[in-house]
């Protein structure tokens, strides 16, 4: 089912929290809203959810407005950041919770558990309390409650936020699978560029309550719609007066044309990318990504002087 | 090593003197004069009759403050209303006015020339120096304790697993009993004990407004002091041990409804 939000607006108090904003996530699609703490993600998700009411605007799912249906007549699935588990219910009856609130079947709710339990991997978790699991087994029940009733919309609330970084790169790649395999309308929140660039096929960038860009993780990435996406989705230096991407820097022995002379002053080996540290005649910082290899054949040393400049053409139209 | 030990033994010797001695003292005075004696003192109909009108008001004030407790911590919690913080602090009027003043108030109010009291009387209804009035004081004084247990609890727990209940389709009765009642079961729990326990142990409001109607309006606490100052010690004495054992039974059952509740 496809998501829009038309010209919607919150306000907590003197706080603008999301001002006027539209979206449209099409069916099926697996969409990031991606932006740094207080940028209203979380609060428009929170207003397709039902969880929130715009004081203006419309959210519409399935072409349908349902601004201001409550969220328990949604159908939607919502996965919050700190899992919010029904501490005195076992991992069953949580999963179970949706189908036992429409007063299914006793034997229908049982194998409707025993597959969603099968999706996320918990089969031999049933009969324990969130309190006995771990935080990613917790997660994952909170996925499967809200998968239940087969809902036409998943949204998740900065869902890997909580969890240690080894436990958060799996259940990524898990719900990219996942969202392969069930291809429900999708929804999720991160403050995190790598995690949003990884999981989604499009990626809502957010600031200050409004829409900054909507576009593939690729096209925003290389296109950045202006300085604040350009930062915000990746590395930068300051190069002259334009904003480079470091791993764009051509860092060459000899004077040349548009190169501008540093000196390196720190060299970091940060596995297979190494960090060159420089400062310009006037102590400007500029810090350059270059490869194993590149170095190598560089023979850099720290002290040296060295000639820079760009390599492409500036990835931000505006201020070329 | 010393100082630990010291700590302990202040803390021992202070709960000793002031709790277990007197307590323990009415204990032995009771049976002084043997097991027989103690149960004729408390088979006397009057001792029957206060017995029974304890726990008929225990029976009507302890479920109507659990309710109006939840629902109380529930609207000062859960939602923002004009005044809030006014009501708040109304709560804990009983805790701040001394019992006596209750019964005065009770008595202003419905009394034979209070607001109500004529218009009341005219209708047939009693209500100073008898049973309404005495419920009505019950309930007062122990008005507050479910509400301050239970709101503390409500905060801790928040308001995710409600929100999560309604993206799951619950509406607000279900998420109730299913999902906020199971979560602050335990602060319920311990705000029912202490109702009970205040309101079994009351004795100023209910004195001022019983009118201390022997075999009628006389509770437990009241008979207590009738005995005493009859000079039948035995029957005050043995008056006050069942007081004691209601109090004790109320709270090992907590107890026990807790045990079964953590393995589950």
């Amino acid at each position: 089912m496809s998501i829009a939000v038309e010209n919607v607006t919150r306000r907590f108090g003197d706080f603008l929290a999301v001002d006027d904003v539209s979206l449209e996530v099409p069916t099926g699609a697996l969409t990031a809203l991606l932006g740094p703490s207080g940028s209203g993600k979380s609060t428009l998700l929170r207003m397709i959810a039902g969880l929130d009411t715009p004081d203006s605007g419309r959210v519409l799912i399935a072409g349908e407005d349902r601004t201001s249906q409550p969220a328990r007549k949604r159908d939607v699935g919502f996965v919050f950041q700190h899992y919010a588990a029904f501490k005195h219910m076992t991992v069953r009856d949580n999963v179970g919770f949706a189908l036992s609130i429409r007063k299914a079947p006793k034997d229908r709710i049982r194998a409707r558990v025993d597959e969603l339990l099968a999706l996320v991997h918990l089969e031999a978790y049933g009969e324990r309390y969130p309190s006995q699991l771990s935080g990613g087994q917790r997660q994952r029940m909170a996925l499967a409650r809200a998968l239940a009733v087969e809902p036409k919309v998943l949204l998740l609330d900065e869902p890997f936020g909580a969890l240690d970084a080894t436990v958060r790169k799996e259940l990524r790649e898990w719900l990219r699978r996942l969202h392969d395999e069930v291809h429900v309308t999708t929804i999720f929140v991160t403050h995190d560029q790598e995690e949003a660039m990884e999981v989604a096929e499009q990626i809502v960038v957010m600031n200050e309550g409004r829409v900054e860009q909507v576009g593939a993780p690729r096209d925003i990435y290389d296109s950045p719609a202006n300085d604040f996406v350009m930062k915000f989705i990746g590395p930068v230096t300051r190069l002259g007066e334009a904003d480079v991407r470091p791993h764009d820097l051509d860092v060459l022995l000899e004077p040349r044309e548009g190169a501008e002379e540093m000196q390196v002053k720190r060299i970091v080996h940060l596995g297979f990318e190494i960090r060159v540290d420089l400062e310009t005649g006037d102590g400007r910082q500029v810090w350059a990504q270059l490869t194993r290899e590149q170095l190598e054949q560089l023979e850099l040393q720290e002290g040296q002087l060295v000639y820079v400049r760009p390599n492409t053409r500036p990835r931000l139209a505006a201020v070329s | 090593m010393k100082a630990k030990y010291g700590l302990r033994f202040a803390a021992l010797g202070y709960l000793a003197i002031l709790l277990v001695a007197p307590v323990g003292f009415v204990f032995y005075k009771t049976f002084q004069h043997g097991i027989g004696a103690a149960w004729d003192s408390i088979t006397t109909p009057e001792a029957v009759h206060a017995f029974w009108l304890t726990i008929e008001l225990v029976a009507i004030a302890v479920p109507l403050n659990t309710i109006f407790g939840v629902v109380m911590a529930l609207s000062l919690v859960r939602t923002k209303f004009r005044g809030r913080g006014f009501v708040n602090s109304l709560i804990d009027l009983p805790f701040a006015i001394s019992p006596v003043v209750v019964g005065l108030a009770l008595i202003l109010v419905y009394g034979r020339k209070g607001w109500f009291g004529e218009w009341l009387i005219n209708n047939g209804i009693q209500v100073i120096f008898s049973f309404p009035g005495m419920v009505l004081a019950t309930i007062f004084v122990s008005l507050p304790f479910v509400v301050r247990e239970v709101m503390p609890v409500l905060r801790e727990v928040g308001t995710d697993q409600e929100q999560a209940a309604a993206t799951l389709g619950a509406n607000g009765w279900q998420t109730f009993w299913r999902i906020t009642l199971p979560a602050i079961r335990w602060g319920v729990a311990y705000g029912v004990v202490l109702t009970t326990a205040r309101a079994l142990g009351e004795f100023g409001a209910v004195s001022v407004v019983s009118g201390h109607i022997r075999g009628q309006t006389e509770t437990l606490t009241l008979h207590v002091e009738d005995r005493f100052q009859s000079f039948d010690l035995t029957g005050a004495y043995t008056a006050a041990v069942v007081l004691a054992l209601l109090a004790l039974i109320t709270l090992l059952s907590m107890n026990l409804m807790k045990r079964r509740g953590d393995v589950a």
